[in-house]
């Protein structure tokens, strides 16, 4: 790493504001307080633990690429840094056989808002020691801690993958499929990945009637929604184009923002309260409402 | 030494708390009586102590009603479920109330297409995969006890299994869960839907040993059952050819969905209960399943068995059907019944080192155990290097439970100096809280109990669990009998 995380909780210091920034791919930081830049660089890849160290800084297209010459991958969405990912908690579009994101993190050293570093988690692919601050870590858009270091959990890269198209119903292909990586759906037309042996693939292919394809549809990007999978029926009434729907996940990639959504008072409350044991002064990416950015 | 020296004491007056309790709900459900009170006096763990109300929740409202009197009153409550907990998480504090959801066991609803369900906590984990088989769907996580322990109890301890290994822990597996928060209030945390706004409370919630609330339902998520299964038995010469072959399959690219070992006193000892024909002139073997479509589990069942080769693999033996499938995992399964032909007592340990150091930690293990003149066996989780050395003992002999316990401190110690933790699956509990800071410093610890601090202000939710004093109160807490921490 460039930086290491004791050098990076001297730069963050225990007073004033300050905001953490990666490559701002994924949100723009807070005008008027101090940026700092979180420690970039590979620690080590151990390929027969499935696990990587690295700084939050380091991009997630460096570790995807250092992983790949192990024949391993991370299940976070390329772009911007490890760190940006994390703090976001936005899986990719193959969560629906890889998990949530969340799930790859292990163990990280934050900078809690007296500027001490704090380690959350352990090194082993199971721990169940203590309070799981990692996942309170994951989605706090750095209001919480920001992180230093990070222990992530990889995953093989299949021995062979193939998108297709379908004009089936995706739900007959999400239940019909076995653990299909991606279902995406418009509306209208079905995207499929599927990973695994080549032959299986391609029996699975027949079996359904899909057409192979060059790649992944684009999607678009003017907002993402979550709903529950169940709901996502309701989408056939939407204007066609205006959504890609990951099937049996719920996230929809939409040309429109998202509708805004009421608070829960005692979640707000929680909220608030961890808010205020973790970053009493509220220093920590000043301005940022974990409950109601979109 | 007894709990109530590790307890703070709560002068209260538990006639006018039973009273109040039946008020606000059905006068069966609460019970103060000697017996009731002695039975939820423990978990599966050896610690022990006395209940003060024991109430037997059917309803949100019902759990509600009783944590919002525990509040008014300030007394400590805890939910169980099945009590099959091996770390003293379920151990009542003196004179708390107990919340037992095992009437709380109504599967809401199963959704096959989306492949989730909402369940109540004391659903039993085995009884929720095969009520939903017809469906072709099953929960991941199998702990051992999966045919007694419930769904909330899975979610308080963020329980494992042999198949998380390829699938992952409890956390991976819920999708949300209502929840009454220590104050009263009652919210859900996550849900159906992949990104709820806010913090991942679901997240933190699961493993956090009822000390954060008490889940009132639980939304699972269902995992399509496989087209294809290969079971192999393959046993060794030696342990560490064994345990290295564990590291040289994930390093090839293959994630089993289990990957188990047992060593020779616990080959020994299962085949003598169970005639599987288990390879008991061998040092280890070791228990791998791949599942998926078929080329895909053929193909790797091949490679395995390359790599197994070049590690000087014995026998390698692949179920034939399901019923010879069946008669394996009951070897692995039935492991700690089987204890009881060598000797009366064990006391089983959970920890996890990285996969490459399984062969020299395990060594240690041995080492140690000999040096304490005990016997152990090893049947555990190998894929994801999570250790559960059973220490077999006769509790009569004098003296024995000090060589236990010293011999379970340095296992857990040489674990946790390899790079590893202190509990892969059975949660901190009594059992290793004062060990937490073996792992974590006085800094990490704090932010642990901020955590705490913000969901339970009032630290009424199963108290004195986990975190090690001065994390939790400031004061100086000592181990309680029959620890061996």
């Amino acid at each position: 790493m460039d930086l290491t995380v004791d050098d990076f909780a001297a730069n963050i210091g225990s007073t004033e504001p300050v905001a953490v920034v990666g490559l701002a791919t994924r949100a723009t930081p807070p005008g008027d307080v101090r940026l700092v830049t979180a420690p970039v660089g590979i620690d080590w890849i151990q390929p027969a633990e499935m696990t990587i160290q690295c700084g939050a800084g380091t991009p997630v297209d460096d570790v995807a690429q250092a992983l790949a010459e192990h024949g391993q991958q991370i299940p976070f969405p390329p772009g911007g840094t490890i760190g940006g990912a994390l703090a976001v908690g936005h899986s990719g579009i193959r969560r629906l056989a890889y998990g949530a994101m969340r799930d790859a993190l292990l163990q990280t050293h934050y900078v809690g808002s007296t500027g001490k570093v704090v380690k959350a988690g352990g090194p082993t692919v199971k721990n169940v020691s203590g309070f799981d601050l990692c996942r309170l870590m994951v989605g706090s858009r750095g209001t919480l801690g920001f992180l230093g270091d990070v222990i992530l959990r990889t995953r093989p890269i299949s021995a062979y993958e193939q998108w297709f198209t379908s004009d089936r119903d995706p739900w007959t292909l999400l239940t019909g499929l076995f653990r299909p990586t991606t279902v995406l759906w418009d509306g209208a037309a079905t995207w499929v990945l599927l990973e695994g042996h080549e032959g299986d693939v391609t029996e699975m292919a027949e079996v359904y009637g899909l057409n192979p394809i060059d790649r992944a549809p684009d999607l678009p990007s003017g907002g993402r929604w979550s709903m529950a999978p169940s709901e996502l029926p309701s989408l056939r009434v939407a204007q066609p184009g205006s959504f890609i729907a990951e099937i049996g996940v719920g996230v929809v990639h939409h040309t429109r923002p998202r509708p805004s959504r009421q608070v829960d008072p005692v979640q707000a409350q929680l909220h608030a309260r961890i808010k205020g044991e973790f970053d009493p002064t509220g220093r920590l990416n000043p301005g940022v409402d974990v409950l109601t950015v979109i | 030494m007894s709990l109530d020296e590790i307890y703070t004491g709560h002068d209260v007056d538990l006639v006018r708390v039973a009273t109040r309790l039946r008020a606000v709900i059905r006068p069966d459900q609460v019970r103060d009586g000697a017996t009731e009170t002695h039975l939820y006096r423990r978990d599966a763990s050896t610690m022990s102590n006395t209940a003060g109300i024991v109430c037997f929740a059917e309803s949100t409202a019902d759990v509600q009603a009783i944590v919002q009197i525990a509040a008014e009153f300030g007394v400590p409550f805890l939910a169980r479920g099945s009590g099959t907990g091996l770390a003293g998480g379920a151990v009542p504090p003196p004179g708390a109330i107990v919340i037992s959801t095992t009437k709380m066991n109504k599967i809401i609803s199963v959704d096959p297409v989306s492949r989730m369900a909402w369940v109540e906590p004391g659903v039993l984990n085995l009884d929720l995969s095969k009520q939903i088989a017809h469906l072709g769907v099953h929960f991941a996580p199998d702990p051992s006890s999966q045919q007694t322990c419930s769904i909330g109890g899975n979610v308080a301890n963020n329980s494992g299994g042999p198949h998380c290994l390829a699938d992952g822990v409890t956390n991976a597996h819920i999708h949300g869960m209502e929840v009454v928060l220590p104050d009263g209030s009652v919210t859900i945390f996550g849900g159906e839907e992949p990104e709820p706004d806010g913090f991942d409370l679901r997240g933190v919630f699961v493993g956090s040993e009822g000390m954060f609330g008490v889940a009132t339902k639980v939304c699972v998520r269902l995992m399509q059952n496989p087209p294809d299964v290969a079971t192999m038995l393959m046993d060794f010469a030696s342990v560490s050819d064994g345990a290295d072959l564990v590291s040289d399959i994930i390093a090839a690219g293959i994630v089993p969905a289990a990957v188990e070992m047992m060593d020779q006193l616990c080959l020994v000892a299962v085949e003598a209960f169970i005639h599987a024909g288990l390879p008991v002139e061998q040092a280890a073997a070791l228990l791998i399943e791949v599942v998926g479509p078929a080329r895909g589990v053929a193909a790797d069942v091949a490679r395995i068995s390359e790599l197994a080769t070049a590690r000087n693999v014995g026998g390698v033996r692949i179920a034939a059907d399901d019923a010879e499938r069946a008669l394996l995992w009951k070897g692995r399964k039935s492991a700690f019944g089987a204890i009881a032909n060598i000797k009366p007592d064990y006391y089983l340990h959970d920890t996890v080192v990285p996969r490459n150091k399984l062969s020299g930690v395990l060594d240690q293990i041995y080492a140690i155990v000999k040096e304490h003149d005990l016997q152990v066996l090893n049947v555990f989780h190998a894929g994801d290097g999570n250790l559960h050395p059973l220490l077999v003992f006769d509790g009569k002999e004098p003296g024995v439970y000090e060589r236990v316990h010293a011999a379970g401190r340095a296992i857990v110690k040489a674990s946790v100096d390899a790079g590893g933790v202190l509990s892969g699956e059975h949660g901190i509990g009594l059992e290793k809280r004062d060990l937490m800071p073996l792992m974590f410093s006085e800094t990490d610890l704090a932010a642990q109990a901020d955590l705490r601090r913000a969901f339970d202000p009032q630290m009424l939710s199963n108290p004195d669990k986990v975190l090690p004093s001065p994390a939790t109160c400031g004061e100086i807490h000592r181990a309680p009998e029959g620890a061996w921490i």
